[in-house]
């Protein structure tokens, strides 16, 4: 019987630590509900819904790369980059281009292009990731000022802006994109070879070389469709304003990490997944917007979420703390 | 007589300096369990890392099915149907245990990409039913015990093979090293079943378990073979006296070179030792000059004393001196400063720094051997570490040598001299210094151990094998359950037998 209950007990324990994050999000929902009683209503919450949605796409692809215990710094040099380029390619007020749909794709397949050259340059170069996607963050932006020119584009195609600004079923159809994204996201990972293979390779890339996995390949893909996801979100996020901007994805990639690590995928990765993330996202935002309707100033709110990250990884990493274990 | 799947002709293996395998002739036959025997640094790793495509022979034919093979990796020999079974774990900790026995070999399981979980489940499961598993092909590995993922190893060395359409050969190396006795006899089980569908070797240094199990026994010994006999008709002690012949494994440990302790000064002290969950009330004293063998299985708590003798772990209650003072090292940098030095298993991980020469590693542990008023003093730092290359007969003999570059019985070499360099060092803990090592290194590390402690150093030996243990050590102190469970002394004469010391573990 003690037995029995002591057994419970561990499931118990450990179902509270796998599930510690929806809790959290739980927590932080009925906090702020009773706080600021606007938070639930329909209006806030079409709101947090596109704060969410766009940091949704991009931590997606965020997620397979740190699954792969990589890292993609480049989220906002992408994003910079695919603002101006979608821009540009739709009816705009500076070139003579008006592809829709298609302008849309490109860009996307421009992202890709990206993190391409972040995969390959990683996997064969045998570079770490931080670097390449560091330098390459850069890059973006460098690309998205030339790009800029000292000139704003503003977009005049209807279906562009229509992802942020129109209504379907009472919420910008960007959300159902970031919604199926995520779902995409979900199969990916748990159906399909390359999902699997990635957490393979984030558990022990070792192993799976030795067993024939081909480990580059599905290292550049993973960065490949981490790029496209960016250049997704930053169409989304350009959708919303209106026009090109350089400065469209700033912040984000601190809010794509945040987003993967609270959710609890860790940094070494092997472990975690969308769902995760999805839940992450949610944490980020809701805390965000809670703040925003509590009225708090925006620099106490960018402290206030890194204090939450910190806290999170202590908390989840806090069992595994040892004298002799190597941190960096 | 039924055929023979796999022969092995006049196979020769040299290392640097030694011979580890010396025209071994030898022949497998099918649906035959295979002993093979020996001390340790008798070869018989070498010879299974052989047939397994790990390593290369210098000379030698091997025969499958009759058709001479030559395996240049661990690929060739799975195509020609060998697959073998390592002591260390390989399967990867997050997936499911359908994925890592059918990794990288998924065939009709994932179509165009997409994973067909049913198949995978099905297929992953036939190989474990062959072996009378009941472990759930859907779970975690890393939610499966230690033994069960080594029968997890077997299910998936034996689906590669049964992809392969013919009858498996299959290598377990040291299979029982780590499990309880309840598993090994699961373990037996699984290896009677895989004597049904094909061919298994089986290494062990524990003569009754290779008596238990085989059909047939060789007996190895310095790199040959010295006998072969049906496992029906030998007897233990026949067998034992083979395997140690007329050079007993004393010269092995430096028996000889082996000098009384002085009883009168310990060194270090642990008097009612205890932490949570790990260990409690440990005592044991070492002296100056004594090797003691700490021993114990997995989780019987010996290795997280060493650890925290070092530092790297708390204790809650008892007492731990060091030359009669009362000590409570908060770090592994509080124990260095004490006069403690720790030579880690992990050689490659934590014992030496990779890119590093080897001077930078040798003054690691206290830069200001080399120095001068706070300042490293380039001539005082090269004499040094030529002196101590010149003593420990590092090769290349060269400091600016990168570390890495170095065998990995030089790289043990360099981390000893690293605690060596130290003037204060009292106290010597050392977690597997031979693991890994081949024979004439191992010979090498274990002679320094015996020059350490007739220089008067207290030593602490978390050993590889039991027979390590009584080889180099004046004293064995046995653990179980975090508790010490027995104490030998290990004087020439009157050492333990093996089997006490087992009985103790267990």
């Amino acid at each position: 019987m003690a037995a029995r209950l002591q057994s419970l007990g561990a499931t118990g324990a450990r179902f509270l630590s796998d599930q510690a994050p929806l809790l959290a999000l739980l927590g932080i929902v009925i906090g702020l509900t009773i706080a600021t009683p606007s938070f639930l209503s329909a209006r806030n919450l079409v709101v947090v819904g596109t704060e969410a949605s766009v940091l949704l796409v991009a931590a997606v692809g965020q997620t397979f790369v740190i699954l792969l215990g990589s890292i993609d710094l480049s989220t906002e040099g992408v994003m910079a980059t695919s603002s101006m380029v979608v821009a540009l390619l739709v009816a705009n007020d500076r070139t003579h281009l008006s592809l829709g749909a298609a302008g849309i794709l490109l860009t996307v397949a421009v992202g890709g292009g990206f993190g391409l050259v972040n995969g390959t340059v990683h996997a064969v170069g045998r570079i770490p990731s931080f670097m390449v996607t560091l330098g390459t963050w850069y890059v973006g932006i460098g690309i998205a000022t030339v790009l800029f020119a000292g000139q704003t584009p503003v977009i005049q195609s209807a279906l562009t802006t229509g992802l942020a600004q129109t209504r379907v079923l009472g919420v910008p159809p960007l959300v159902f994109i970031a919604a199926v994204s995520a779902a995409i996201g979900i199969v990916l990972l748990n159906w399909t070879r390359f999902g699997r293979y990635i957490l393979t390779i984030g558990g022990n890339e070792q192993l799976a070389q030795l067993a024939g996995v081909p480990v580059t390949r599905y290292k550049i893909l993973a960065f490949s469709l981490a790029g496209a996801m960016n250049a997704l979100a930053g169409i989304l996020a350009t959708a919303e304003i209106g026009n090109g901007s350089v400065t469209v994805g700033t912040g984000m990639v601190f809010a794509t990490i945040a987003s993967v690590v609270v959710g609890g995928t860790p940094l070494t990765g092997g472990r975690g997944g969308i769902w995760n993330t999805v839940i992450g996202v949610l944490i980020l935002t809701s805390i965000a917007d809670g703040m925003i309707l509590a009225g708090t100033g925006p620099q106490i709110q960018q402290s206030v979420q890194g204090a939450v990250v910190v806290i999170a990884v202590a908390a989840s990493s806090w069992a595994l703390r040892k004298r002799l274990r190597v941190v960096k | 007589m039924s055929e023979t799947v796999l022969a092995v002709e006049r196979l020769t293996k040299h290392f640097v300096e030694t011979v580890a395998l010396d025209e071994v002739t030898l022949a497998l036959r099918a649906h035959e369990v295979l002993g093979l025997v020996g001390e340790n640094g008798s070869g018989k790793s070498t010879l299974l890392k052989i047939l397994g495509g790990v390593v290369r022979p210098d000379s030698g034919r091997i025969l499958v099915r009759g058709q001479a093979v030559q395996f240049s990796g661990v690929a060739d020999a799975i195509a020609s149907g060998i697959g073998m079974v390592y002591q260390e774990q390989s399967l990867v900790p997050n997936i499911t245990v359908a994925e890592n026995i059918l990794l990288g070999q998924e065939g009709s399981a994932v179509r165009w990409g997409w994973y067909n979980w049913k198949q995978l489940r099905q297929q992953a499961s036939i190989a474990l039913h062959q072996l009378g598993l009941d472990i759930d092909p859907m779970a975690r590995t890393e939610s499966l015990s230690f033994a069960e993922r080594q029968m997890v190893e077997i299910a998936k060395v034996l689906f590669l093979e049964n992809r392969r359409h013919v009858a498996p050969i299959i290598l377990l190396d040291e299979p029982t090293s780590v499990l309880e006795s309840k598993e090994i006899d699961t373990l037996f089980g699984q290896i009677r079943r895989l004597r049904e569908v094909g061919s298994v070797v089986f290494v062990s240094h524990r003569l009754g378990e290779v008596l238990d199990v085989s059909d047939r026994i060789y007996v190895l010994r310095n790199g040959r073979c010295v006998g072969e006999r049906e496992a029906k008709q030998s007897r233990h002690d026949d067998l034992y006296e083979m395997m140690i012949g007329r050079s007993p494994g004393q010269s092995y440990y430096h028996e000889e070179s082996r000098l009384p302790f002085d009883e009168g000064r310990p060194v270090l002290s642990l008097d009612g030792l205890s932490a949570r969950k790990r260990y409690s009330d440990v005592s044991f004293e070492i002296h100056a000059g004594e090797v003691l063998a700490l021993t114990g299985l997995i989780g019987s708590g010996c290795e997280s004393v060493c650890r925290t003798i070092f530092g790297a772990e708390p204790f809650e209650r008892g007492l731990m001196r060091l030359e009669g003072v009362k000590i409570s090292p908060g770090s592994p940098a509080d124990a260095v400063a004490m006069g403690i030095g720790y030579v880690p298993a992990e050689r490659r991980i934590e014992g030496v720094v990779g890119g590093m020469n080897v001077a930078a590693n040798m003054i690691l542990a206290d830069p200001g051997v080399a120095a001068r008023r706070g300042l490293l003093d380039f001539r005082r730092w090269r004499t040094l570490v030529a002196g101590w290359i010149e003593r420990l007969r590092i090769k290349p003999a060269s400091p600016r040598a990168d570390v890495t570059a170095l065998s990995g019985g030089n790289q043990q070499k360099v981390v000893l001299a690293k605690w060596l360099l130290r003037s204060n060092l009292k106290v010597l803990l050392l977690d597997h210094p031979a693991r890994g090592l081949d024979v004439g290194a191992k010979t090498e590390v274990y002679a320094l151990i015996r020059r350490l402690a007739q220089q008067g150093l207290a030593v602490l030996l978390l050993a590889d094998s039991i027979d390590e243990a009584i080889g180099l050590s004046h004293s064995v102190v046995v653990m179980r359950d975090g508790l010490v469970s027995g104490r030998f002394s290990a004087s020439p004469g009157r050492k333990p037998l093996e089997a006490e010391i087992i009985k103790c573990m267990t």
